[in-house]
C-alpha cells in the first residue's frame, strides 16, 4: 500500500516537474540573459511578457497557424472520420492505411519530403506552407477520433431522422453532428496542440518565418528570456482550463 | 384491392450477395395490408420479416417487384419522402433532444407552424400518457417511457402506416403485456394502419387483425389469428404458433366429408377433409393440446377420435397441467388440462390413458381444397 502510494507520487512528480520548473522560472528575478539560477521572486516578467517584439511576433504566427490548422483539419478530418465510420466503400481500406502511415511516419521524413515538394512546386515557404504541413499531419488524428465515435453511434438514430422526413443534410446537422461534437472537439484540440508546438516539420517548411518553437530553439543558444516561461505558463494554463471545463461539463451532463 | 390497400407489395423480393452466392432474404412476395388494419409479420429471426418492413420504409430497396403506398408506386423513393413512420427496435430516440423535441422533429421537417406543432405534440403526448415529461431527455426516462416517446414521435406525423420493428422486445414481461394493450388502444384511437414485426407468437395473436407467418424469406400463411392457430397451413406454422400435435397416417375411408384413419382396433382419428382427399391419401393432422381429453377410462362416445397411450411426463403449470403421452399411433401427443375442475392429476407417469377429441378439432395440414 505504502509502495503504491510512493509510486503514484513518483509518477505525478515525473509528469509535472518539468512544467513546475517552467512556471517557477517565470517568476525568477534574473538580472541578465541567463534564466538558470534562482535570483528571487518577481512578477515583472508578466508585465513585460510582450516586451520582446520578435518573440511576440513568433507567438502570433504560431497561434494563427494553430487556429487555422485546427479549423481546416477539423472540417476535413470530421468528413473523413464520418465516412470511414459509417460506410464501407471502394478505397476505404486504403484511406485507413494512409492515415495510420501519416501518424506513424517519422516527422523528419515528413518534413524533408514536404520541403522537397514545396521547392519543386516553386511555392514560397512561409506561414501558408507551415499551415498546409500542419493540416496534413493532424487530419489523421481528427479522423481517427471522429471515426471511433461514429462507430459507437446507433445507425438507426440516423434512419429515424430520415424516416421523420429529414434529408441527408438536415440529418447530419440536426442529429449526427450534435452527437459526434465531443469527438470533433477533442480532435480539433488535438490538432491545435500538435500544431502549436511542432518543431521538426515546421523547421523544414517555414522558410524565413519564425514560429514560437523555432524562436525558442534559436534563443537557447544565447540564453532563454523569462518571457518564454511566462508564455509557456499561459499556454499551459489555457490547456488546463479547457481540460477542467470539459470534465465539469461531462460530469454535470451525467448527473443532470 | 390495389386502389384501397394502405400497403401493397407485388412480387417484391430482396437478394443479398454473401460470399459470392446470391441469398434470397425475401422471396418474391405479394402482400396487401388494408386501411386501419393491425397487421403482423411473424417469424423466427432471419425469416425476412424485418427486411420486408425495411423495404416498405425505404431503408432497403427491393431487388425486384413494386411497393405501393395507398396505391402509389413508391419503389425507389427515399425514406424521408415516404409517408410512413417507423418505431425502431432500439427506439432510436435522439439522445441530445428532449422528449418534446423528439416528438416535434417530424413536424418541424414538414414546416408545420409553431403553434400547430405545440398543439399536436401536446395531444400526442397525452395519448401515450407522457404529459408532464416534455422536458425530460431520453436518458432520464425508463424503457417503457422511451418506448412511448418513440411511438408518439412516429404517430404525431399522421403517417399512412406505422411500422413497428419488435418494439416491445427490450421490455420486461409485465410491461410488455401492458404495452400490448396500450398499443391496441392507441391504434384504435388514431385509426392508423399498423404493421408489426415480431417473433413473439403470443404478441401477434393478441394484437393482430391479420398475421403473415414468415419462414425462410417466404410467407407460409396469411390469415386471422384464429385461422392461423386453428388451421395451420404448414408444418412450420403448426409448430411455430403455440404447441401443436402432429399425426401422420393415411385415409382408410371417407364418409360425409370426414376421413377415418384407423391406427389399431378401437384407435382411430376422424378429420374433416376437402373433396380432393380420397382413400389412401397420406395426411398430416394437427390437433391442439387443449382440445384433447385425457382419461383412464374408455370413452363412451363413438363419433370422436380415440387413441391410447402411456403417460410419460406430467408438468404442473398453475392454470393448466401438461401431459405428454406416447401413443400407439407412434407420435408423442401433448395434452393441456385446465385446472379449473381437477383437484388432482388425471393420471401419473406410466399410466395407460385414452385420448379423445371431436372431429372438428383435427385439421389436415397443407391439403389443397
Amino acid at each position: 500500500m505504502r509502495i503504491l502510494r510512493a509510486y503514484t507520487w513518483l509518477v505525478i512528480a515525473w509528469l509535472t516537474l518539468p512544467v513546475l520548473v517552467m512556471i517557477v522560472f517565470g517568476f525568477n528575478d534574473t538580472p541578465g540573459r541567463y534564466n538558470q539560477t534562482w535570483d528571487g521572486f518577481t512578477l515583472k516578467w508578466y508585465g513585460k511578457v510582450f516586451a520582446l517584439d520578435e518573440l511576440t511576433k513568433a507567438l502570433v504566427v504560431s497561434l494563427v497557424v494553430a487556429v487555422l490548422t485546427m479549423l481546416i483539419a477539423g472540417a476535413l478530418g470530421t468528413g473523413i472520420g464520418y465516412a470511414l465510420g459509417r460506410y464501407r466503400f471502394r478505397g476505404s481500406g486504403t484511406i485507413n492505411l494512409i492515415m495510420f502511415a501519416t501518424m506513424s511516419s517519422p516527422e523528419l521524413v515528413m518534413g524533408a519530403s514536404l520541403l522537397t515538394l514545396f521547392v519543386s512546386l516553386g511555392v514560397g515557404l512561409g506561414a501558408a506552407t507551415i499551415t498546409i504541413a500542419h493540416v496534413m499531419f493532424s487530419i489523421s488524428f481528427v479522423a481517427v477520433v471522429v471515426r471511433a465515435r461514429v462507430l459507437t453511434l446507433d445507425r438507426s438514430i440516423e434512419e429515424a431522422a430520415a424516416d421523420l422526413g429529414a434529408n441527408g443534410w438536415t440529418t447530419f446537422w440536426r442529429v449526427t453532428f450534435p452527437l459526434i461534437l465531443p469527438a470533433v472537439g477533442s480532435g480539433m484540440l488535438l490538432a491545435f496542440a500538435l500544431s502549436i508546438d511542432d518543431f521538426v516539420v515546421t523547421n523544414f517548411t517555414a522558410g524565413t518565418t519564425t514560429t514560437f518553437p523555432l524562436w525558442i530553439w534559436g534563443a537557447t543558444r544565447v540564453g532563454l528570456p523569462p518571457q518564454v516561461n511566462v508564455m509557456g505558463t499561459l499556454i499551459f494554463l489555457v490547456g488546463v482550463l479547457i481540460a477542467v471545463g470539459t470534465t465539469i461539463r461531462a460530469r454535470s451532463h451525467r448527473a443532470g | 384491392m390495389s386502389d384501397t390497400a394502405a400497403i401493397e407489395l407485388v412480387g417484391v423480393h430482396k437478394d443479398f450477395l454473401s460470399h459470392g452466392d446470391t441469398v434470397q432474404a425475401v422471396k418474391p412476395t405479394d402482400l396487401a395490408v388494408g386501411q386501419g388494419e393491425f397487421f403482423s409479420l411473424l417469424g423466427p429471426s432471419g425469416c425476412g420479416k424485418t427486411t420486408t418492413m425495411r423495404m416498405i420504409a425505404g431503408f432497403e430497396e427491393p431487388s425486384g417487384g413494386t411497393v405501393f403506398l395507398d396505391g402509389n408506386d413508391v419503389t425507389g423513393v427515399a425514406p424521408h419522402k415516404r409517408d410512413v413512420n417507423m418505431v425502431f427496435q432500439s427506439y432510436a430516440l435522439f439522445p441530445h433532444l428532449t422528449a418534446y423535441q423528439n416528438v416535434a422533429f417530424g413536424l418541424e421537417r414538414k414546416k408545420v407552424a409553431k403553434d400547430e406543432i405545440r398543439r399536436r405534440v401536446g395531444e400526442m403526448l397525452e395519448i401515450v400518457s407522457l404529459t408532464g415529461m416534455e422536458k425530460r431527455s431520453p436518458r432520464e426516462m425508463s424503457g417503457g417511457q422511451q418506448q412511448r416517446v418513440a411511438l408518439a414521435r412516429a404517430l404525431v406525423n399522421g403517417p399512412r402506416a406505422l411500422l413497428l420493428d419488435e418494439p416491445l422486445g427490450a421490455l420486461d414481461l409485465k410491461l410488455r403485456q401492458q404495452m400490448q394493450i396500450e398499443l391496441k388502444r392507441i391504434q384504435r384511437e388514431v385509426g392508423i394502419t399498423f404493421v408489426y414485426v415480431t417473433h413473439d407468437q403470443g404478441e401477434a395473436l393478441t394484437m393482430s387483425d391479420r398475421i403473415a407467418v414468415m419462414e425462410g424469406g417466404r410467407i407460409d400463411q396469411l390469415g386471422t389469428p384464429r385461422e392461423i392457430y386453428e388451421k395451420p397451413a404448414t408444418r412450420f406454422v403448426a409448430g411455430f404458433i403455440g404447441t401443436s400435435n402432429l399425426l401422420d397416417g393415411s385415409v382408410d375411408s371417407i364418409s360425409g366429408g370426414v376421413a377415418l384413419l384407423v391406427f389399431a382396433p378401437e384407435e382411430k382419428v376422424l378429420v374433416p377433409v376437402p373433396p380432393s382427399v380420397t382413400d389412401g391419401t397420406k395426411l398430416e393432422i394437427s390437433v391442439r393440446p387443449e382440445k384433447i381429453d385425457l382419461s383412464r377410462d374408455a370413452p363412451a362416445a363413438a363419433d370422436c377420435s380415440v387413441l391410447t397411450g402411456t403417460v410419460r411426463e406430467v408438468v404442473y403449470h398453475g392454470t393448466s397441467t401438461n401431459y405428454t403421452v406416447r401413443t400407439s399411433a407412434g407420435a408423442d401427443l401433448v395434452v393441456f388440462d385446465q385446472n379449473a375442475y381437477s383437484a388432482e392429476d388425471l393420471a401419473g407417469p406410466g399410466d395407460r390413458v385414452y385420448l379423445t377429441w371431436s372431429p372438428q378439432h383435427s385439421y389436415p395440414i397443407g391439403v389443397r381444397p
